[in-house]
């Protein structure tokens, strides 16, 4: 029997850590992750994980501990948040080039200044290239599920890649919800043992990693890289498929709310998914055709899935909560919308700015955004497709 | 471990430029980084040894005899240590 309990996002996080009892933990706090750093270290001292728990100086040396014990032919994971990300920067780099499946918790906020500690994606967006796979969780619950997922779609000998579990900060990491734990030894089933092919510490087999790559060598790799992401939508579906049967909770690239017969669709990630399947459910009373395309795996980006989920859409609007501030839309906007016109896909598309900074956002947000695409669908104008909802302007 | 080259094709490379294999520094050659030459004067060298324990790049080979023999320019990327630890001005950098 699965456990009933009721945690905040951040114990979500550290419980399935836990279960998952990594060989390396290496994480230095930031608000708000961190919580999880912090509980996993009691897991350790009460000795409820066999863990070497590395209490880095600063983010890039947490990385760099994670890159470390992976090359070494450990599990490693870590917990960091916005600036701390970004102090990771150079590494995160180099942990997805040199293929080293590091599990890491981003619990997403603001990336300052001025200073901000709360919710929105630019951390995440702005480590949107860096090769990691990316999964984005609505709640409590998809973070600690997604977690558990993570080491078997990252380690894969297909993959090979690093994998991030997002989760929005304070909104889900601070919140106490429901959530529904797998007992121990079905995790520990899983999640399996870490067997890497080659390894550092390996006497049999004395190797070198990451050695200088030039000009005829790096291009191949990076093309190496590429395949594996690719490869990895697969996997991640293979994965999806074994933690169904295991918890009856099913997961795929995206969910789909109320999407069969939808007209107007809102695009997003991320605990905003909750309040926009609120206000579907509201709308669908009032007999009108609304959808949600929840995305949850963002890297590897399942443009043409997307594309395909639209394709009945009358009026698309993509949310994203951090600006790329190009001028001309926010990056899920530009995936999305390239992701349509490459599999030749013609649905009005709109993108809204939201969220910034943990600005509040509400289900009259969502309602207006819906007004608007009903007003797309009336009129067939998509006029200023760059448009934000919750800031202030003059009148 | 199969060589790879300039011409191996990328499904044949090891990921992320792996070397499954200790000991292959020898077949990197770093001795055309190299903009300054040291030319070793056998005649004036009193064979004292002070030169080749400061080669950060061994490329000066010492032989049974321990004596030292002329430069490996393959690996030698012509940093100039060992003309300005020798006393006897047996080693020109030109």
């Amino acid at each position: 029997m699965s456990i009933r309990e009721r945690l905040s996002g951040n114990e979500a996080a550290a419980i399935a850590m836990k279960q998952i009892n990594p060989d390396v933990v290496a994480a230095f706090p930031i608000t708000p992750s961190t919580e999880i750093p912090q509980y996993f270290s009691t897991f350790v001292s009460n000795g409820a994980v066999d863990t070497e728990f590395v209490a880095v100086e600063s983010e890039h040396s947490a990385m760099s501990a994670c890159i470390g014990a992976e090359a070494a032919g450990a599990r490693a994971m870590t917990a960091t948040s916005a600036n701390g990300l970004s102090l990771m920067w150079e590494m995160i780099y180099i942990a997805s080039s040199m293929r080293l499946p590091i599990v890491m918790s981003l619990v997403n906020r603001a990336v300052s200044g001025p200073l901000n500690i709360h919710n929105d994606h630019s951390d995440a967006y702005g480590a949107r290239d860096a090769g990691w796979i990316m999964l984005f969780s609505e709640n409590n619950q998809e973070a600690y599920d997604n977690l558990i997922m993570a080491h078997r779609i990252a380690e894969h000998k297909d993959v090979q890649l690093p994998l991030m579990v997002c989760q929005d900060g304070f909104i889900t990491s601070h919140s106490i919800e429901n959530i529904e734990l797998i007992e121990d030894e079905k995790v520990k089933e899983f999640v399996g043992k870490y067997e890497p092919e080659h390894y550092l510490l390996n006497d049999k087999e004395p190797m070198a990693m990451g050695p200088l790559d030039v000009q005829p060598y790096l291009f191949e790799h990076k093309y190496q890289q590429a395949n594996a992401m690719k490869n990895a939508k697969n996997v991640i579906l293979e994965v999806s498929k074994d933690f169904e049967k295991m918890t009856g909770r099913k997961y795929s690239f995206f969910e789909e709310y109320k999407m069969e017969d939808a007209e107007i669709v809102v695009v997003c990630m991320n605990s905003t998914a909750g309040t926009t399947k609120f206000v579907v459910d509201t709308l669908r009373e009032n007999g009108i055709k609304a959808g949600l395309l929840k995305i949850r795996m963002y890297r590897p980006f399942p443009a043409e899935e997307i594309a395909k989920a639209l394709s009945k859409a009358k009026a698309v609007a993509i949310l994203d909560k951090a600006d790329s501030v190009s001028g001309a839309g926010g990056a899920l906007f530009t995936d999305v919308t390239s992701g349509m016109y490459i599999n030749g896909i013609k649905v009005p598309a709109v993108n809204y700015i939201y969220g910034i900074g943990g600005r509040d956002t509400t289900s009259y947000d969502i309602e207006g955004v819906y007004k608007d695409l009903q007003e797309i669908v009336k009129t067939g104008k998509t006029e200023n497709p760059y448009r934000y909802f919750g800031v202030r302007r003059e009148k | 471990m199969e060589k790879i080259t300039p011409n191996t094709p990328a499904e044949k490379m090891t990921i992320a430029g792996n070397i499954y294999e200790a000991g292959n520094s020898l077949e990197f050659k770093t001795g055309d980084w190299r903009s300054q030459k040291p030319v070793f004067l056998s005649e004036k060298c009193k064979q004292c040894g002070l030169c080749f324990p400061v080669c950060p790049d061994d490329a000066i080979p010492v032989n049974k005899e321990q004596k030292r023999e002329d430069f490996n320019y393959d690996y030698c990327k012509g940093c100039g240590v060992c003309a300005k630890v020798c006393p006897f001005g047996a080693i020109e950098m030109k």
